[in-house]
């Protein structure tokens, strides 16, 4: 039976793995360590399923697999439905008594990219999650379409050079700011919503944890990092996650039944959003001098949403 | 446990409350489903079924009717009984889901109630959702009544349900004709018709918590061809015997006979018709008539779409001079499907018979029988010519000019 070792950093790194290395994602990504620790934060069996996307192709190419739990992909939209379809069927078994193992309660997880949360299977989500079913969902949120090239999604920051949205002789790349998907999946009621990102791996397991613990729908943001998109070299993963975390560009938090506001991490030096922009080629050219204001804005904005955080928290004491 | 619901032998049904009769006697363990005319009372007789206690399943309201067929796609891979009903622009949405689900091979029962799909909006029957999944990889069951209904539901279950076929079914029937055209419907009492059907036997079912499965995984050129090739094989190969058997079963059980071609007076019928839906039966009233005159006239009903039972349809047209092939459905650039399934089974054939198309009932247009006997009025000039007298295509109730082809 598998065992989860959640003591330390070395024995987390050691547990038992339902999520193989052997998989085709790129050197450096992030998404292979947000699903490991997904998988490793409980004991209990899994029922798991992604959307089209990064994870999905590289990890479930016939005739091979990466995963020791029952997963299921359907198309890009709709890895939420198909494990609220297998939830609904988990609960039918169980009350007829048909359950092959019913001294055992798996937990029900769906992965997908921002394209596939944000963007393209926005309304499936929202279905399941007004619908109340017992499930996780986990957004790998890259903040762009990183399995077909790079091409913008609505998580995609002001500013950030994509494939569609490029940067070049008169435009600054990305305009909109990014979807704020938290407050969306929050405002369903939902009892748990919370962001988290692999280099806080503590907080990350800590708040898979409750998500697991808690009845009814969960929505995880994932900060993951993407060296090919976000073009940094692939050993900065982790670095460039702490830049995200600890300049404020990716608070990390909680919303507890829709309506509490806790935040789990408070950076003990706040570095600054430039910091952070300058260490990806995708703001390469926010550093010139026709573009450079937006630098001061998006420190502005960072700024506010910090605020306006606090204030949340606060209002919920 | 679910409550007995006390039917009468015979009930008073139109086809949608037939199918939802169906659906509760097979104790479907979930059906996700979203509201769409003239589908909708399916669900909504089953949502009072389950209020009142004779449903034990899970019941998902989802959000559109493509997270409807997501739901029953996860919940059939997880390992149990899924079913659902839909029409129209609904079945378009779902259209993607659909190659996922046969792919997949999951053993879903989709009712398809017929209907037009826009633009322009319409909310009757046609068969243009219908034509669009016939490549989709389902066993498509035509049904005439709601008769027909009630007992290809119980036959579909127990056909895509067998370990040796795996693979989805629709029940079609027609909008409003059948959907909303109250019937007397001979039942089974609901333990009959359950074992009839048999229990839900898991396969790859995710739910098996000592042996994990993957579904739903990716296949390029060095996998795809042959995953593709062995799903239609198993279509083509495994389907008809089966559904032939439980035909059979059906007969044994309750004296009804259906077939996989339905034909009537086609013994030595030198002129027929065929169609789908309850144009077959207006058709099989067209052509009593005629033998009453003495002209030799038939009817073939479609009664399995997909697969196509071409060998069938080939013996059940042997000998005949002439043959309309008549499709609900804009063909929009080519001639209709049923035209082309024809002269495709009969090609190596011995008939060659003249072979003409009519485009018909589009929309809900209704088809009368006076345009049939005029239909009928053709294919005997045709087999008397030895050719078409007519342009290969028409439109059959159209106003205004004939826009015909070829």
């Amino acid at each position: 039976m598998f065992q989860a070792k959640t003591k330390n950093l070395k024995n987390f790194s050691t547990s038992a793995e339902r999520f193989e290395g052997a998989n085709l994602l790129c050197p450096g990504c992030a998404h292979s360590i947000i699903v490991r620790e997904v998988l490793n934060a409980t004991n209990d069996h899994l029922i798991l399923g992604a959307s089209t996307g990064c994870l999905e192709v590289c990890t479930a190419v016939y005739p091979h697999t990466s995963w020791d739990a029952s997963w299921i992909h359907i198309g890009f939209e709709n890895g939420s439905s198909a494990v609220a379809g297998a939830e609904a069927m988990y609960k039918v078994l169980k009350n007829k008594g048909r359950l092959k193992q019913p001294d055992r309660t798996p937990k029900f997880v769906a992965f997908g990219g921002d394209g596939a949360t944000y963007d393209i299977g926005f309304q499936w989500i929202s279905g399941c999650f007004e619908r109340g079913h017992d499930m996780m969902y986990v957004c790998l949120d890259n903040e762009v379409y990183a399995n077909t090239g790079g091409q913008r999604s609505s998580s995609t920051p002001i500013g950030a050079s994509a494939s569609t949205t490029p940067s070049g002789r008169i435009s600054y790349g990305e305009k909109q700011n990014k979807k704020d998907m938290m407050a969306i999946m929050a405002a369903h009621g939902a009892p748990y919503v919370a962001q988290v990102a692999p280099n806080q791996w503590r907080d990350m397991v800590a708040k898979i944890q409750k998500g697991f613990a808690t009845e009814g729908p969960v929505f995880i943001n994932a900060m993951s990092a993407c060296t090919t998109e976000w073009k940094f070299s692939p050993e900065d993963t982790i670095a460039i996650s702490d830049l995200a975390t600890d300049s404020l560009v990716f608070p990390l938090y909680e919303i507890i039944d829709g309506t509490k506001l806790n935040i789990t991490y408070r950076p003990k030096n706040v570095i600054p959003v430039r910091d952070y922009l300058g260490a990806q080629g995708r703001f390469k050219h926010l550093f010139t001098k026709q573009y450079e204001y937006l630098i001061n804005e998006w420190q502005a904005r960072v700024d506010a949403k910090w605020e306006l955080l606090q204030r949340r928290e606060e209002a919920c004491l | 446990m679910a409550d007995i619901f006390e039917l009468r032998d015979i009930e008073v049904w139109d086809g949608n409350m037939a199918a939802s009769h169906a659906l509760r006697q097979a104790q479907v363990d979930v059906v996700a489903a979203y509201p769409i005319t003239p589908s909708t009372p399916i669900v909504e007789n089953y949502a009072s079924f389950m209020a009142n206690g004779y449903i034990d399943g899970e019941f998902v309201m989802a959000e559109s009717e493509h997270g409807a067929m997501s739901c029953c796609i996860g919940a059939s891979a997880a390992g149990g009984r899924v079913a659902t009903a839909t029409s129209s622009q609904g079945f378009a949405l779902m259209l993607e889901t659909l190659y996922s689900a046969s792919g997949m091979r999951l053993p879903i029962v989709l009712n398809v109630v017929n209907r037009a799909i826009g633009a322009p909006l319409n909310v009757n029957g046609d068969h243009s959702d219908m034509y669009m999944g016939r490549d989709s990889g389902w066993i498509q069951i035509d049904c005439y009544n709601p008769q027909d209904v009630y007992d290809m539901n119980l036959v579909a279950f127990r056909v895509c349900e067998d370990h040796g076929i795996r693979l989805p079914a629709m029940v079609h029937q027609d909008g409003f004709m059948t959907s909303h055209t109250a019937q007397r419907v001979k039942t089974l009492s609901d333990d009959v018709a359950y074992d009839f059907i048999g229990e839900f036997k898991p396969m790859n079912d995710m739910l098996d918590l000592d042996h994990p499965v993957t579904h739903g995984v990716q296949t390029e050129e060095d996998w795809h061809f042959e995953h593709k090739a062995r799903q239609h094989h198993a279509l083509m190969s495994a389907v008809l015997p089966k559904i032939q058997e439980a035909f059979d079963g059906l007969k044994a059980l309750t004296g009804r006979q259906y077939n996989l071609v339905e034909s009537y007076t086609m013994d030595d019928a030198e002129i027929a018709i065929v169609c789908m839906g309850t144009s077959v039966e207006t058709a099989q009233e067209v052509s009593n008539e005629l033998r009453a005159q003495g002209i030799k006239a038939g009817v073939v009903g479609i009664r399995v779409f997909r697969p196509f039972p071409l060998e069938q349809i080939a013996d059940a047209l042997k000998g005949c001079k002439a043959i309309a092939t008549l499709d609900r459905s804009s063909p929009n650039g080519t001639v209709g499907a049923l035209y082309n399934e024809l002269a495709g089974a009969l090609f190596n054939t011995s008939t060659h018979a003249v072979l003409t198309n009519y485009i018909y009932g589009l929309g809900g247009r209704d088809l009368t029988k006076s345009s049939i006997h005029t239909i009928y009025r053709d294919l005997q000039a045709n087999a008397q010519a030895g050719s078409p007298t007519t342009p290969l295509q028409q439109f059959i109730g159209l106003r205004g000019p004939k826009l015909s082809f070829f």
